[in-house]
């Protein structure tokens, strides 16, 4: 399969904390890859050097084979690469209509909005019972499909998700990897963050294990899931 | 009619039309404040660039009133659009300490700026037309019409502003930059037209306020935009600093008020401008954030 994004030798720092010290990640269209690792390892950071939100980054990241390394936020988002941010960061004084709009700034093509709206609703009936209410009222569940729901209104090709099971309960994890799925199966490809190893595992194409800053192993979900040290650190197996 | 009601009509339209002022105003500084939490105290001093811009245009430039009065609100849209390029831009990310002096700073410029290119001296803003003089009886007061201008104008743009927020796109940036900006700009907005598309708004209002204002009390010279400047940055603060709806109602809180004690207690007339404060501590008093709270950058 084509390689959609292509990360060549990232390196983050936050002053004098080198948060990403040279990593690599290849995504392949349609493929669910996920980047798991313990707190601090580096995930969100190597997430937002994608959509160019850390202030000092080196290296190269390739989409489509277009450099955007050193493309605008905005830009990065028009061209397809969409993030649900760690927390959600839904707009707790927007309705949530209105949270959902705003996924679609970036666009003009009408009816293709209206197309990826009626998608989102059908993909949350929960959301749709509640969509003139301030984002800020919902529950933390509703918040993170509401944060997937105005990622996908931004007609992604490639959906970047931070912990997006962070804080739930066992019953809307499931939801959120069902959510995961189905949203694969729409032809999208998923670079998907995540502490909750299991899972993540279990529902990705291809791994990536971070610690502290460098890539540790890399393999399918399934070897992975398997393999010894990532059962001892990562799973929770003794 | 007796004397009383005229005076209490009389009170309430200049109540009216001198909140509008401080109300346009404050919504300037907090729509600025509500994004970069920055006090843009050159928000005054746009103000009166405004009431220049105007006289220049129909003195100088022969322009018809109502053409210099537009073209006068669009300059200085453009002088707040490139206010923020210029000095806050470069240092949206520096320690907030210093966008802070630097508003200071723009402030003492554009001040200086008048006094050294358009002269110390007040001028006489007898550029309107005469009919805005006129006067309109509401039984037996005698209201000009310029105070219903006032108002009126005032009322329409903040229907305009309302459509702005609520109905249009860069509306609904503007909305959600003001809770958390790395997140708008996730959603493929441009950070920085929506911050420019703010500084101009709010400076357009300023300037309609600064054109009223020189009418209602006909001169222009550098400092005018001191006092107003202040007293609708306290409007603003009464209101919930960041809140438009803060804004407004803080404006024409303070404008009845100075109105009415003075009205009620001539004898207090002397001390006018201090009132302002005294409304701000009591209230900051019983209410730290302001009437209206604003929603603070989300904790994850
Ligand atoms: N804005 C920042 N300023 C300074 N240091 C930062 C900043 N953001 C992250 N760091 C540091 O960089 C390192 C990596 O952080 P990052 O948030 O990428 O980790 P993470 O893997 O996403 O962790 P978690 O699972 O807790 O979300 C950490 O040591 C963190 O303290
Ligand atoms: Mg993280």
């Amino acid at each position: 399969m084509p390689e959609i994004l292509k990360i060549e030798d990232l390196k983050v720092h936050y002053g004098v904390i080198n948060a990403i010290k040279g990593i690599n990640i290849r995504v392949n269209a349609g493929e669910i890859v996920t980047l798991i690792g313990a707190n601090g390892a580096g995930k969100s950071s190597t997430l937002n050097a994608i959509m160019n939100l850390v202030t000092s980054k080196k290296g190269k990241i390739l989409y489509e084979g277009h450099d955007i390394t050193k493309s605008s936020t905005a830009d990065i988002v028009k061209s397809g690469i969409v993030l649900v941010p760690e927390g959600r960061r839904i707009f707790p004084n927007l309705t949530v209509q209105e949270n959902l709009m705003i996924g679609s700034y970036g666009r003009n093509d009408k009816d293709g909005i209206k197309r990826d709206f009626d998608f989102v609703l059908s993909l949350f009936p929960r959301i749709k019972e509640r969509l003139k209410q301030p984002g800020g009222t919902l529950s933390g569940g509703e918040q993170q499909m509401l944060a997937i729901g105005r990622a996908l209104m931004g007609s992604p090709k490639i959906l970047l998700m931070d912990e997006p099971s962070l804080g739930l309960a066992p019953l809307l994890v499931k939801m959120v990897f069902e959510v995961i799925k189905k949203i694969k199966d729409e032809g999208k490809t998923i670079l998907l963050v995540e502490q909750n190893a299991t899972m993540a595992l279990a529902n990705a194409d291809y791994a990536y294990v971070l610690e502290t800053g460098k890539i540790a192993l890399e393999g399918s979900g399934k070897s992975l899931l398997a393999h010894e040290e990532v059962r001892k650190s990562y799973l929770g197996v003794k | 009619m007796d004397i009383g009601l005229n005076a209490l009509i009389q009170n309430i339209f200049n109540s009216l039309s001198l909140g509008s002022l401080y109300a346009l105003i404050a919504v300037g500084y907090t729509m600025v404040y509500g994004i970069l939490r920055l006090i843009n105290f050159a928000h005054g001093d746009i103000f009166m660039m405004g009431t220049y811009f105007a006289f220049y245009a129909i003195t100088i430039f022969f322009l018809p009133w109502y053409l210099g009065f537009l073209v006068a609100i669009l300059i200085t849209g453009l002088l707040g659009f490139s206010i923020e390029k210029i000095a806050y831009r470069p240092l949206r990310n520096a320690p907030r300490i210093s966008s802070l002096i630097t508003a200071i700073g723009m402030s003492f410029f554009l001040e200086s700026f008048a006094v050294v290119v358009f002269g110390g001296i007040p001028k006489s803003f007898n550029v309107y037309p005469k009919f805005f003089s006129d006067i309109i009886l509401i039984g037996q007061s005698r209201i000009p019409l310029l105070t219903f201008i006032t108002i009126g104008v005032t009322f329409f743009l903040f229907l305009i502003l309302w459509w702005i927020l609520y109905k249009t796109k860069i509306g609904l940036a503007m909305r959600a930059i003001s809770v958390d900006i790395p997140t708008t700009s996730l959603m493929g907005a441009n950070v920085n037209n929506v911050i420019s598309m703010t500084f101009v708004l709010g400076s357009t209002f300023a300037a309609v306020a600064g054109i009223l204002w020189a009418m209602k009390y006909p001169q222009v010279q550098p400092y005018m935009g001191f006092t107003p400047g202040l007293k609708a940055f306290i409007a603003a603060v009464i209101g919930g600093i960041g809140s438009i709806q803060g804004a407004i109602v803080g404006g024409f809180l303070l404008g009845f008020l100075e109105i009415m004690i003075v009205g009620f207690f001539p004898s207090l007339a002397g001390y006018r401008d201090v009132f302002a404060y005294v409304v701000l501590v009591i209230i900051l008093m019983f209410r730290p954030t302001g009437i209206f709270k604003i929603y603070s950058e989300q904790k994850v």
